[in-house]
């Protein structure tokens, strides 16, 4: 047992042997916010910022936290000297090139870009895209891991948005823009359980879903993929030829449209997507669920989640607020 | 002589014990139509923190168990939603029943209960 170093922003300091992180960041009187002590409040999460932190200081963490290193600094007895983060990190940014636009619907852009390194980045997360003059907005990744220059987004035109506006109309090939590290907490992870997936998005809500399920399929997911995708009527939904060619393919995914005003057509269901998908789906232990669109459709889908039987730590959503304009 | 008991904590089972509580006992909540309503405009992921935060302070954990962030949290269901002694006899039932479901002994279940019940006057604002 010896003395560890811990570096965190500038500082760096020594956790004694039988000391916990907490308590050597207490004892320096470094910043950072803790309840229980003792593994249950969460309140003192950390990110080690230099590999794998121990895995006793990660119990009870949810997996894609842990996934991203996070820990619970009451936890953490150092093995060895660790570089760690508390509260959010600084943004990094890298440039990027457009090389696609071309309309989903109406109202949807899909832009390509290509960036000047690879990112690492999970199916399902969003970066910020920011503009030369620092005019920035959150965007999902809508395609999977396998391209890692070469990212995909949804981007919906909102009434007054001036980020949306000005890809709608402004942005064109060739020309820069900056990408954000990839964030949030709403992905897949190839090595998970091999349990069924439930996917609900709304409106634009649909491209970090998309990413999922393209990722899931392409690590051959064996459980079953459910995949609902609402809007109010069906111009506002895109993808779907393409959505249903992926369900011909594989006999473990399933494509529902969902339409909640208005005549559904054939094939498309009435509803919005969230009320249908847990109709159809009363049952979700063990299910893992995905959600993005409104914020209140996400709020009730959770709800309505936990109650059909999957577990908190199994519902993964990012509270994203630009993705769809309606309920629906 | 030096007699040592475990605290009702430890009895219980520790986190493992409000980890399995907090899952069925929210659920529970959730599906009780006599108080779901004041659970429409939570933040689920807050709500199963502080839920969690309450079973480890009702199992007599480690907690910091503050009677004024309990007042100021339910002060806005007492004045808008009506929040009152019914609501809160409910919570506790479902507390209990979820108890029962793990199977814990009775005189365990009241010791929580009692524990519950000290944080009654805090929660209505009394």
């Amino acid at each position: 047992m010896q003395t560890r170093k811990i570096s965190v922003g500038q500082r760096e300091l020594g956790c004694r042997p039988g000391e916990s992180v907490l308590d050597a960041l207490l004892r320096e009187q470094v910043e950072i916010a803790y309840g229980c002590r003792q593994g249950a409040c969460q309140s003192c999460i950390a990110r080690s910022l230099d590999g794998a932190p121990p895995a006793a200081a990660q119990a009870g963490l949810k997996d894609v936290l842990r996934h991203q290193n996070h820990f619970l600094a009451c936890l953490c007895y150092p093995e060895r000297d660790m570089a760690i983060g508390i509260g959010s990190p600084e943004q990094r940014f890298c440039q990027a090139t457009v090389t696609g636009k071309q309309l989903l619907n109406a109202e949807t852009l899909l832009l390509t870009l290509h960036t000047d390194q690879s990112l690492d980045y999970c199916a399902g997360q969003f970066v910020n895209l920011k503009r030369g003059d620092g005019l920035q907005r959150s965007y999902s990744i809508a395609n999977n891991r396998v391209h890692a220059r070469n990212l995909t987004f949804h981007i919906r035109r909102l009434a007054g948005g001036r980020f949306s506006a000005w890809a709608h109309d402004e942005l064109k090939l060739g020309d820069l823009l900056e990408v954000s590290d990839p964030q949030g907490l709403c992905y897949y992870l190839p090595s998970g359980q091999p349990g069924n997936l439930l996917l609900i998005g709304t409106g634009s809500g649909l491209a970090p879903l998309a990413g999922i399920v393209s990722e899931a399929l392409h690590h051959d997911h064996a459980g079953q993929i459910h995949l609902y995708h609402g809007s109010r009527e069906m111009d506002g939904l895109y993808w779907v030829e393409e959505m249903r060619g992926l369900a011909a393919q594989h006999a473990n995914f399933h494509y529902t449209p969902c339409v909640s005003r208005g005549d559904a057509p054939d094939g498309v269901a009435s509803g919005r997507a969230n009320d249908v998908a847990m109709k159809q789906l009363p049952d979700l232990k063990g299910w893992r669920v995905y959600l993005c669109g409104h914020p209140d459709m996400v709020q009730q889908s959770k709800r309505q989640a936990f109650l059909n039987g999957a577990k908190f730590d199994d519902i993964y959503a990012d509270a994203f607020h630009v993705a769809s304009a309606t309920l629906d | 002589m030096s007699e040592t008991t475990a605290t009702l904590y430890e009895q219980l089972g520790g986190e493992a014990a409000v980890n399995a509580a907090v899952d069925i006992f929210y659920r529970k909540v959730l599906s009780d139509h006599r108080i779901n309503r004041f659970f429409d405009h939570t933040d689920m992921d807050k709500q199963a923190a502080k839920q969690k935060a309450f079973l480890t302070m009702a199992f007599g954990g480690p907690n910091n168990y503050s009677g004024a962030d309990m007042r100021q949290a339910h002060a806005h269901l007492v004045k808008k939603l009506g929040l009152d002694d019914s609501h809160f006899d409910a919570v506790v039932e479902n507390l209990a029943m979820t108890l029962q479901e793990l199977n814990v002994p009775q005189a365990l279940i009241q010791q929580v209960a009692a524990i519950a019940e000290t944080t009654r006057n805090d929660v209505l604002g009394r």
